[in-house]
């Protein structure tokens, strides 16, 4: 484990002003990986972005963890969707003109 | 600056109770926050008009300011010292008028300038504020036109958006049509939020001769009718130049062949290519001569 590519969690909670076991249980849907180091518990950096997303939806939206974890779904079929779709809208080029 | 109806935002009247307004609030935040709405500056202008009018609307203080003067916000603390001097000057017969004041340079930051106006441009827990949201940034959208030419390597390339110099590489094998995130390069963050994604759409222009599919390419090849027949090699060209290829005796009309690894990059796969397609289109003699006429009645009575 590369010290510098993780975050403490109790220090991105107190930044964030989020309860720990909000965290935690974002962590239990499979949502947030949790690292145990020496008893501490860490957060890749890489997945801040996706944790701190999460809380804004869970202050602002009042969307509890397991609304999250469904809405996470959701978004991310809505975006093979978009790709499937854009692939689509190329392949019919194929056949719009003439060979 | 104009007059914003903040009733008219939440689908609200005038009448609404607090916990119309929280409801109304939560459901069109829900709808419209940025984070359940990726890559969509409208819902996020819509975000943050709901945001305001909610963060006005559900303070009682504020509420009863915007309800008071409405349409006349603007000189509402005008109006309130005209009042007070009326008062005290009714006894002695004078007359009052008062001029508008001047809108100060304000900067939104998320917020309207009315809102700004209005209520200042504080929004601190003393300001009478209970919460302290923190915004991502706004998103930006930008698009990149680019020849098929253009994306057949990796290279960098140097955009301005919003006046910001960004220099990207632009990996070999963006298809038409990809948006592709940039993080941290959209707008600066509000009240101390993340700074927002900037969104870029690859136009791509394909003025080759070669139909392309993800990394396969397509082409057709004319194929004289002898070559078709007896066989023999020709030269067909690729995207990035000229091969021989053996066409077997006896190849039919429409016949395709796949050429291995000769097509267009795989995106983010380097060193890794798709497949040529070829499709031969077997060109009948027009305007027989006599001899050619003869030999071709003669091959035909011997099939």
């Amino acid at each position: 484990m590369k010290k510098e590519e993780f975050i403490a969690l109790q220090q991105f909670c107190a930044a964030h002003e989020v309860d720990l076991t909000f965290i935690s249980k974002l962590s239990e849907l499979g949502l947030v990986h949790i690292e145990q180091y020496e008893e501490r518990q860490f957060v890749h950096r890489d997945t801040v972005y996706k944790i701190e997303k999460m809380v804004r939806m869970h202050r602002d939206l009042d969307i509890n963890p397991e609304g999250i974890d469904v809405v996470f779904n959701l978004l991310e079929r809505v975006d093979l969707l978009q790709q499937e779709m854009n692939t689509l809208k190329n392949r019919l080029r194929l056949y719009e003109s003439d060979f | 600056m104009s007059y914003i109806d903040y009733y008219k935002i939440l689908g609200l009247d005038k009448s609404a109770s607090a916990g119309d307004i929280k409801k109304a609030y939560r459901k069109l935040a829900r709808k419209y926050h940025p984070d359940v709405n990726p890559n969509d500056p409208d819902a996020e202008k819509r975000f943050q008009q709901i945001n305001e009018a909610n963060e006005v609307l559900s303070n009682p203080e504020h509420r009863k300011k915007y309800d008071a003067y409405g349409k006349d916000w603007k000189h509402a603390d005008d109006i309130e010292r005209a009042k007070q001097q009326q008062r005290q000057q009714r006894s002695s017969g004078q007359r009052y008028t008062y001029e508008g004041f001047d809108d100060a340079g304000f900067d939104g930051g998320g917020f309207s300038d009315f809102f700004e106006s209005m209520f200042g441009g504080g929004r601190s827990a003393q300001g009478g504020f209970n919460r302290n949201v923190k915004f991502k940034g706004q998103d930006y959208n930008a698009e990149l036109v680019l020849n098929l030419n253009d994306v057949y390597t990796t290279h960098k390339r140097t955009l301005t958006v919003n006046g910001k110099n960004i220099r990207l590489t632009i990996p070999a094998g963006v298809e038409n049509g990809q948006v592709i995130k940039i993080k941290g390069h959209g707008g600066e963050g509000i009240q101390g939020g993340p700074k927002g994604d900037l969104y870029l759409k690859f136009t791509i222009n394909n003025t080759s001769n070669f139909k392309r599919d993800k990394s396969n390419l397509y082409n057709t090849v004319k194929l004289d009718l002898y070559r078709a027949v007896l066989g023999g090699d020709i030269e067909i060209p690729t995207f990035n130049g000229k091969v021989k290829l053996s066409v077997k005796p006896g190849t039919q009309n429409g016949t395709k062949v796949k050429l291995k690894g000769k097509g267009f990059p795989v995106y983010k796969k380097e060193g890794q290519f798709g497949d040529l397609i070829i499709t031969y289109e077997v060109q009948i003699p027009k305007n027989l001569s006599e001899k050619e006429t003869k030999l071709f009645n003669e091959l035909a009575k011997l099939r």
